[in-house]
């Protein structure tokens, strides 16, 4: 067991050694795999925080009833029975226009436009939530309310929440499928950066045959490289993704102002960072592991 | 310890390295293999050690069948010997020290014990003061004492060793021989091709000719 652990001590130092002897072809390599690692990883990062904002907004669908302008208050009560009985919905929140115009002046850039204006710009309203949350009975739902009196338009906002969550799938299709194409890349990679050190190093391959050694050690080395390519170049790929959200925050957070949003961007969490650190080790094992069985014999 | 049982070996196309050979080495003994340029000898050594496969007759070593071993098998059969190249293969990215070590690394030999072995096998060899030095700083005399070092660290009990006085002046020869006879004397077995067999005196000859055994 002690052996085993000194073995794996030597070949993991022989291997550090052989990447510091050639410093540059080695930091060109590391900067080669982390760039194309930096690819998913990013995409990565920019996903996690598009379904963390996802999250933050509400994500129940609602339907909102606008009432005419020039609806009465007695209308407007008896269409808020009619909704309070009606089967199917869940619950209802009336937002009176006089409430609304107040809550709209607290909004220091709207106070001035609204005093601008003549009357009450804001119609009586209501909020209206479900029980069946499914699309297709929201649809149904709300082409009823379309059809009563004095109702002047009926909004439902699930639709942007579909198109959300389809957005978010696609994204995460596409990063699976990048990291997918990249860590085939990087495989390729390892295969012939450790196909170069077979043949460099041929000659101490040979002779430690001839002196009793078995394939397992002499592989040993080689498998160290590819291992700490992978994992040296998924660090770069952390401290790229990392520097790059860095760089993004302000002018990110400056854009989703416009739209009443915060979003500070954040990088990789502990476990994306794990799994990029993880995966790029294991895929340069790989290709190390793939090349020796080609040049190895 | 060696026994050749009509052994022959044939390189395609059509080439006898060695034909219908059979001779037996006892534990202990001394022998040299002599003979002309491409009689067989180095083909000879590398059946031993199974760098080579016989393609007839059969090769025994300790009683095993060394031409069918599988691969895997092969490490532990060349620990137990200890081999010198007629082209010394040596490693020259590293120091005459880790040089010798470098069998003791394969076998898996502690790192405190191997370390006075290392130094055990150079003071042998009369390389004691040199284990800093890289191989290309070494005369061809000291090099070639630094690939017996390497192959009598293990302290195996058979030792080959191909023209380990090739290109060597009479009086470096001398000398390196008169290790081979040393380690003769504390009970290795040694097996010795070479051509210029008058340094070996009271070494049992085998004649090769043609890759055939003259009697």
């Amino acid at each position: 067991m002690k052996t085993w652990l000194v073995q794996h001590r030597e070949a993991a130092l022989l291997a550090l050694r052989r990447l510091a002897a050639a410093p540059v072809n080695s930091l060109l390599s590391l900067l080669a795999i982390g760039i194309a690692l930096a690819l998913p990883a990013g995409g990565q990062m920019l996903l996690a925080n598009a379904v963390h904002l996802a999250g933050t907004i509400s994500a129940v669908p609602q339907i909102s009833i606008f009432m005419a302008a020039n609806a009465e208050r007695r209308a407007t009560t008896e269409i808020e029975s009619r909704l309070n009985k009606y089967g199917g919905v869940k619950q209802v929140q009336f937002m009176a226009r006089d409430e609304t115009l107040a809550r709209m002046k607290t909004n220091p850039g709207l106070r001035d436009v609204i005093e601008a204006l003549p009357g009450n710009p804001f119609p009586d309203a209501f909020v209206v939530t479900a029980t069946d949350e499914r699309p297709e009975a929201m649809e149904k739902l709300a082409a009823e309310f379309r059809q009563w009196p004095l109702v002047e338009h009926v909004q439902l906002d699930s639709a942007w929440v579909r198109r959300l969550d389809a957005l978010l799938k696609l994204g995460r299709t596409a990063v699976l499928l990048l990291g997918a194409l990249l860590g085939a890349g990087l495989i390729a990679i390892s295969f012939n950066i450790i196909r170069m050190q077979v043949l460099t190093h041929r000659a101490e391959i040979e002779v430690s045959q001839l002196l009793g050694a078995t394939d397992a050690f002499i592989q040993r080395p080689f498998l160290y490289y590819g291992v700490l390519l992978g994992l040296g170049g998924g660090v770069v790929a952390w401290l790229l993704v990392g520097a790059a959200a860095l760089w993004l925050r302000a002018p990110l957070s400056e854009l989703v102002q416009l739209y009443d949003l915060t979003v500070v961007l954040q990088s990789l969490d502990p476990r994306d960072s794990a799994l990029l650190l993880g995966f790029a080790a294991g895929l340069g094992w790989l290709g190390a592991m793939i090349s020796l069985r080609q040049h190895l014999r | 310890m060696i026994r050749f049982d009509r052994v022959s070996k044939r390189y395609e196309p059509g080439i006898d390295a060695l034909s219908d050979l059979s001779f037996d080495v006892a534990e202990r003994e001394m022998v040299v293999v002599s003979g002309h340029s491409g009689a067989g000898k180095s083909t000879l050594l590398k059946l031993i050690a199974a760098v080579e496969k016989s393609t007839g007759g059969a090769v025994l070593v300790g009683g095993q069948n060394v031409s069918g071993l599988a691969r895997s098998a092969l490490p532990y059969l060349r620990r137990r010997i200890g081999m010198v190249f007629q082209d010394q293969k040596l490693l020259f990215d590293r120091n005459v020290f880790e040089n010798v070590m470098l069998p003791l690394s394969i076998a898996g030999f502690p790192v405190r014990d191997a370390a006075q072995r290392v130094r055990a096998a150079l003071d042998k060899v009369g390389l004691a003061t040199r284990e800093k030095a890289l191989p290309v700083m070494l005369s061809g005399g000291e090099q070639q004492r630094l690939a017996i070092a390497r192959a009598v660290v293990n302290r195996p009990s058979l030792l080959l060793a191909d023209e380990p006085t090739a290109h060597l002046d009479s009086e470096t020869a001398a000398d390196v021989a008169r290790i081979f006879h040393e380690f003769h004397h504390v009970g290795v077995t040694v097996l010795i091709a070479t051509y210029a067999d008058d340094l070996f005196p009271g070494a049992r000859r085998l004649q090769l000719s043609h890759g055939k055994l003259l009697p």
